[in-house]
């Protein structure tokens, strides 16, 4: 049907090729989400610090990186970060760092929207209690704002992993790739995109439904 | 930081800026005709997700958006490029510059479509009743009561989303489609000065996005109802 043959998918071709591709992008995924909502939290706690020498480097970065498609960032560290530490490095490797570095921002304008949405009231009753600036945070506000922003959070990594298909323009071997290289070697060129599709699309709608279930869940707890 | 390689012959009679301005126009004639094509499809299917009583026509469009949201737009793209001609031989006559404004503009409607929706049911019931009981049909109810003011209170998000739009454009460089982010790696590599090419493209990007940015914020000025505020949204999505 449609001039497209199936057969050539066996275990073999799996894991031959795409195997190592898909723990890739997952490990990509997994890394840039942690390493990022760390990364964007502080860049989020220097927004909202109200001190202009943090204020601003913090906005620039944010809003700098914003504003440019990832596919450039990708390209740029991958330029710069061998020009930097003086040696080369692999297209992995630069690009786990882009993506921190990337997704950091997107996760600080989250992480500022969580803060902000703590009622003025809890902060009060932090300093209250005798707490420092740093305990509040600690203790009071972020822990709410993490709870209050974990749906938006996760539906970010959704997108994060979707975009970890971008690590193409390196050539970095991740899921795609890895369909790529596979369909290549079976004379398949086609076919395989409509297979890459079809696991992205399983992976990103069941994590959507479970952040569907888990935005339910927290609903009821608030 | 060496600018005038710029001003350098590529080797075929242009300058290396007269072909960085033809890349930054390819760049916005993909990005503002996926756009049309995203507004209009994303409208369509956000409208239809909200129809009362077309169980059928909610249904299709639920699938429309969760279809194009779950995908990766880069692997859209080479679905466009190379599947869709293959399965229907007559796309091989289609210019790639169509397949990849079909492939963004799609993509792109899926989330307009989630926006144009929530713009909806963030309007009180009352709007629809006023508007029944005015003797609308459901047409002239969404053409001249739902949407206007819906499309007021999504206006942020679509600022967003269009400025989105514009920098996913970058995937074109998969398909080879001369636009920025293919001349930044193409240049790049000629001309041995990639820092430079890559500032000034990025530098475009930045100008184009910011250019959005403020023609929404006219739009948005000049659409204001008195006594309405529109939503503000949260950060994430690219």
């Amino acid at each position: 049907m449609f001039n497209l043959d199936f057969t050539f998918l066996t275990w073999d071709m799996f894991s031959k090729f795409v195997l190592k591709g898909f723990i890739f992008s997952i490990e990509l995924t997994v890394i840039a989400t942690l390493g990022g909502i760390a990364f964007g939290t502080v860049l989020a706690l220097m927004r909202l610090s109200g001190k202009r020498a943090l204020v601003v480097p913090a906005a620039i970065y944010v809003d700098g990186l914003r504003s440019i498609p990832l596919v450039m960032v990708i390209l740029w560290f991958f330029l710069l970060i061998p020009f930097i530490i003086g040696r080369p490095i692999g297209a992995e490797l630069s690009a786990t760092i882009t993506f921190i570095a990337f997704e950091a921002a997107y996760f600080s304008e989250i992480m500022r929207a969580g803060i902000q949405s703590i009622a003025r009231g809890q902060v009060f009753a932090g300093q209250a209690m005798g707490f420092t600036y740093a305990q509040n945070m600690r203790l009071v506000v972020l822990p709410q704002a993490f709870r209050n922003m974990l749906p938006v959070l996760l539906t970010q990594t959704i997108i994060l992993f979707q975009d970890t298909s971008l690590v193409y323009a390196i050539g970095a071997y991740d899921l795609l790739k890895g369909f790529v290289t596979g369909g290549k070697i079976y004379g398949r060129v086609e076919e395989v995109y409509i297979l890459a599709a079809l696991v992205y699309f399983v992976i990103c709608v069941s994590l959507s439904f479970a952040v569907k279930k888990l935005q339910a869940k927290i609903a009821i707890i608030r | 930081m060496d600018f005038k390689i710029l001003l350098g012959d590529d080797g075929s009679g242009r300058t290396y800026i007269e072909w960085l301005m033809e890349a930054w126009g390819w760049t916005l004639a993909v990005a503002g005709s996926s756009w049309v094509v995203a507004m209009l499809c994303g409208t369509l299917v956000g409208t239809a997700r909200t129809l009362p009583a077309s169980p059928v026509l909610t249904r299709l469009a639920h699938a429309w958006v969760e279809l194009f949201r779950n995908i990766p737009v880069l692997v859209q793209v080479f679905l466009w490029y190379f599947v869709v001609p293959k399965m229907f031989p007559i796309f091989k006559q289609i210019p790639s510059f169509i397949l990849i404004v079909f492939a963004l503009g799609f993509f792109t409607s899926a989330r307009i479509a989630e926006q144009v929706r929530s713009g909806i049911q963030a309007l009180p019931k009352g709007q629809r009743y006023a508007a029944m009981a005015m003797g609308f049909t459901t047409f002239e109810t969404y053409r001249y009561v739902i949407l206007p003011m819906a499309f007021r209170i999504i206006l942020p998000p679509l600022t967003s989303e269009s400025m989105n739009l514009l920098k996913n454009s970058s995937v074109a460089f998969a398909v080879s489609i001369a636009e920025l982010t293919m001349y930044a790696m193409q240049v790049g590599e000629e001309t041995s000065k990639p820092t430079e090419i890559y500032l000034v493209v990025t530098v475009l990007y930045a100008l184009s996005a910011f250019a959005v940015n403020r023609a929404m914020g006219l739009v948005e000025k000049r659409m204001r109802v008195p006594g309405f505020v529109a939503a503000g949204n949260v950060g994430g999505g690219h």
